[in-house]
């Protein structure tokens, strides 16, 4: 029986799946119903789920999966960097620098034949 | 009277919330979703359960490795601790988003109900976006938007699942890179406290960093330690500022 097969597969991914991402909702809701609002508990616990998602974040620009795994470093990078240049020079606007970014990556993997 | 009114500017809230749909955020998630179901074909998962993951699990990321738990062959033991410890993170996000969140009168069970459609996307939205609803309207606001991005990306799904296999790599490669520059800019556009800044910065520091020394635990050590590092640096900046005349 392979985990692709029947109501097997539903089991599985509800419990791999759903029971090990919601517990640790649940267990938000019951730490941060104790947090005060202007807490320095919740300052850190604001300060470590910023960094938990920036790690993320560096993950998939470094080691990403699929097609960008064979794309060159200094692209994403470089993509990256052009992408928060014209983020900050356009005043912070998020689609500035999305597009920006996207666009380098775009123009970059053309350029080198994807 | 006052109750039907009440009532009516909830539904409203609601229905504010749902119209976040068509916003920047929910856009690029959609379309990393179109990424993620590019992927699921691959993996050779039928579509109706690619649905049903994506309605019950939601977190993209935490999807991604019970995809690549599955491709391995990996036992239900194995895929539930791999996925567990991914999405740890979603405790700390939670808890920041609660005390933002949260009436006097919210009931918790409420709220351990709404906490299903927090993911990266739905966190990153509400915390820019909830501190300018009416306090007692924020978890009605935040429904309309968490069911709705969760009910139009199970129909996205399934919709493209038999589309996605013939993209070429190009736009396939800009479809992945549109999830992290995303997060970046509207992590960095949406702070409201200066450790938001420093933490930001340590954790993209920490997480390659611990990628290299630890890769089973990374991101979780990356948050816990370049997170508690960014709220010290952030403290003493702040304490000395104020000490200063």
């Amino acid at each position: 029986m392979t985990s692709t097969d029947g109501w097997w597969a539903y089991a599985f991914i509800a419990i791999a799946g759903w029971l090990a991402t919601d517990l640790w909702r649940w267990l938000g809701v019951l730490a941060g119903k104790r947090l005060r609002e202007d807490s320095e508990a919740l300052n850190w616990v604001r300060a470590v789920a910023t960094a938990l998602v920036a790690a993320v974040i560096a993950k998939l620009i470094l080691y990403p999966t699929g097609v960008l795994a064979q794309s060159p470093l200094w692209l994403r990078l470089g993509a990256v960097a052009v992408g928060a240049i014209a983020f900050f020079l356009a005043r912070q606007k998020p689609v500035a620098g999305i597009a920006t970014a996207i666009a380098v990556l775009a123009i970059g993997l053309w350029w080198l034949g994807f | 009277m006052d109750d039907v009114e009440d009532e009516r500017s909830t539904l409203a809230w609601f229905l504010t919330g749902a119209r976040g749909i068509f916003s920047l955020p929910a856009v690029i998630l959609m379309l990393s979703f179109v990424g993620f179901c590019a992927l699921t074909v691959q993996a050779g998962i039928p579509p109706e359960q690619v649905v049903f993951m994506t309605g019950i699990v939601w977190a993209l990321p935490a999807k991604v490795i019970l995809v690549s738990s599955i491709l391995s062959g990996a036992s239900l033991a194995t895929a539930f601790l791999a996925v567990t410890l991914s999405s740890v993170r979603l405790m700390p996000m939670v808890a920041a988003l609660v005390p933002e969140l949260r009436g006097s009168k919210t009931p918790t069970w409420l709220l351990l109900l709404l906490s299903h459609f927090v993911a990266i996307t739905a966190w990153v939205f509400a915390m820019e976006r909830v501190p300018q609803v009416p306090r007692n309207h924020r978890v009605a606001f935040f429904a309309g938007f968490g069911i709705t991005l969760v009910a139009a990306n199970m129909v996205l799904v399934g919709v493209v699942y038999h589309l996605v296999a013939e993209f070429p790599p190009l736009v396939a490669g800009c479809l992945f890179f549109l999830t992290p520059v995303y997060f970046l800019t509207s992590i960095w556009h949406s702070a409201r406290h200066p450790v938001i800044y420093v933490a930001l910065a340590f954790g993209l520091v920490a997480g390659p960093l611990f990628y290299w020394i630890a890769p089973e635990f990374d991101i979780l050590l990356a948050g816990i330690g370049g997170g508690t590092l960014a709220w010290g640096a952030e403290r003493i900046w702040r304490s000395r500022r104020e000490a200063a005349p």
